[in-house]
């Protein structure tokens, strides 16, 4: 076991101790087939509660998407995404000959399975702010990838925006049933779907 | 009955302690060899679904047990950390169902990580005088301070009650388990495990009867409201069940039968007491089961489990040391 499992290990084992990291699988079961998940995203700790969530044998092959820039910039943010979380880089300052979702598409064609989070930015609101077009591209590029819409819950309390230290609250990531993108189906009419589907399996809702 | 108990009481503390564990898990194997074979039969749904709970419960019953037997090998260490880790799951779980805002973040932090590890600290260092006042006045003063620090004066008082008393339940009110197992009674050396294994006996004699009694009888429910089955005659024989197992091991207790009698009463009356002040809790947070069930948080159901000895630890430890001291 290398140090970078071992680092793996003991964040999963924070985050359980901290949050309970529970994942509640409605609308799929877990299984190692090449899928997107696709989240609200309220926290700094919404990644590692998804990955600790998914059953170990899954997280290996289920990758972040982190910014190049920020990730990169000491070596042990660049030891923690690439050698403990095998983490996609994509940048964010756009170059103009380069598509920004090609590390995703390569990730993709490799097999792997991505957790992206749509609304491009951590949210403050209850409710997710409207998706950026990421997903439908990607939907559109791979259909026999299976998208999952999961609602992270009660994360924000854990740690507020501006603090550092969390407090231990028990949070669950609720899995869903999987999305298609229907044919001839609207950029914009398919992301709005995509919403109301991670709303949907929204704990406490019917 | 032929059963000399001056030889038990002869017996060295270690070999006492070893029967002790002996009988319970003795009783243990016997009890789940029972229920595993009452839960072959699955004939219909709903005796599959009392099966799973069963076993559930049973599980947890294991768990309980061998967390006890360790911690009594570990010593005063294994044993604080042990029932620190139960409140440090309890207050979780409680934190979790009560609404806080983002105003209490420095408050929960004070809440989990300064006053429960010291109060198990003080638990781990014998230092009883410190840790009966530490929760009720330092604590107490200490959280509403960080509060009004935070600056957020919506809903003050009632967020502040909430906190609070998840510490005094979660946190002083289970800290008094290892503390039993700590206490050193002049006469009574190292024999805490017993004090603490007839408070566990009792609480639950008392809860399984009273449950038992309130199906049996179906007397009108005091208070409907929150507890549909909660009525004082079946309280009462909780308390006289209690009562009656508690006069039945007065041998590993320092005293005679009428007072171990009496302490058991005490004890298990206040367990069952702290049952259902859960259960207004629970109608209060709006759900029926703490556990996973109610889908709300993913809880694990521990809340459920210790909330009883929550409530019967203070009293019984005072009671105890009161009469000793």
């Amino acid at each position: 076991m290398t140090r970078a499992d071992l680092m793996g290990l003991l964040l999963a084992f924070i985050a359980r101790l901290i949050t309970g990291a529970q994942g509640h699988w409605k609308g799929c079961p877990p299984k190692a087939e090449q899928r997107i998940y696709f989240a609200n995203h309220q926290s700094h700790l919404d990644w590692v509660l998804i990955w600790a969530a998914l059953p170990r044998e899954l997280r290996a092959c289920t990758r972040p998407i982190a910014a190049r820039d920020y990730w990169t910039s000491s070596p042990f943010k660049q030891w923690l995404t690439s050698a403990v979380f095998n983490a996609v880089y994509v940048s964010r300052t756009r170059v103009d000959d380069q598509d920004p979702l090609e590390p995703l598409v390569d990730a993709l064609k490799a097999g792997d399975s991505l957790v992206i989070f749509p609304e491009g930015t951590r949210s403050n609101k209850d409710e997710p702010k409207p998706f950026k077009s990421g997903l439908f591209h990607l939907a559109e590029q791979f259909p026999g990838v299976q998208l999952i819409p999961a609602w992270i819950d009660n994360v924000q309390r854990v740690m507020p925006k501006g603090e550092v230290v969390p407090v231990p609250i028990l949070c669950t990531v609720t899995f869903g049933v999987p999305l298609q993108l229907l044919p001839d189906e609207d950029k914009r009419a398919f992301l709005d779907r995509a919403r109301a589907a991670v709303l949907d399996v929204r704990p406490g809702r019917a | 009955m032929n059963f000399d108990l001056h030889a038990l009481r002869n017996l060295s503390v270690n070999g006492q302690v070893a029967l002790l564990f002996v009988i319970l898990f003795g009783l243990l194997l016997l009890v789940s060899a029972g229920i595993l074979v009452y839960t072959l039969n699955e004939t219909s749904e709903k005796r599959r679904e009392r099966n799973v709970q069963m076993l559930r419960d049973l599980r947890a019953v294991w768990i309980g047990a061998v967390v006890f037997w360790l911690a009594w090998m570990s010593g005063p260490v294994g044993a604080t950390i042990a029932f620190g880790v139960f409140s440090f799951l309890a207050l979780r779980e409680f934190i979790t169902l009560v609404r806080t805002r983002r105003g209490d973040h420095r408050s929960l932090l004070l809440a989990f990580f300064v006053a429960l590890p010291l109060q198990y600290l003080l638990v781990g260092l014998r230092a009883f005088d410190l840790f009966t006042v530490f929760v009720p006045v330092y604590v107490f003063l200490a959280i509403p301070v960080v509060s009004a620090l935070a600056g957020d004066p919506e809903r003050f008082l009632e967020r502040n009650a909430k906190i609070q008393w998840g510490i005094t339940v979660c946190v002083y009110g289970l800290s008094h388990a290892p503390a039993l197992l700590l206490l050193n009674l002049p006469g009574y050396d190292g024999r805490g495990a017993f004090l603490l294994f007839l408070l566990v006996m009792v609480t639950a004699t008392a809860q399984i009867v009273q449950e038992l009694a309130s199906r049996k009888l179906r007397r009108r429910p005091m208070v409907r409201q929150i507890d549909r089955s909660f009525s004082f005659r079946a309280w009462a024989l909780g308390v006289l069940a209690a009562a009656l197992m508690g006069a039945a091991l007065f041998w590993i207790t320092p005293v005679d039968p009428l007072r171990a009698a009496a302490l058991s009463a005490l004890a298990g009356g206040c367990g069952n007491l702290g049952e259902l002040v859960m259960r207004a809790l629970k109608k209060d947070a709006g759900v029926r089961y703490w556990g996973n069930r109610s889908s709300v948080t993913g809880a694990v159901g521990l809340l459920d489990r210790v909330a009883p000895l929550c409530f019967a630890a203070p009293v019984f430890f005072h009671a105890v040391r009161w009469y000793f001291i």
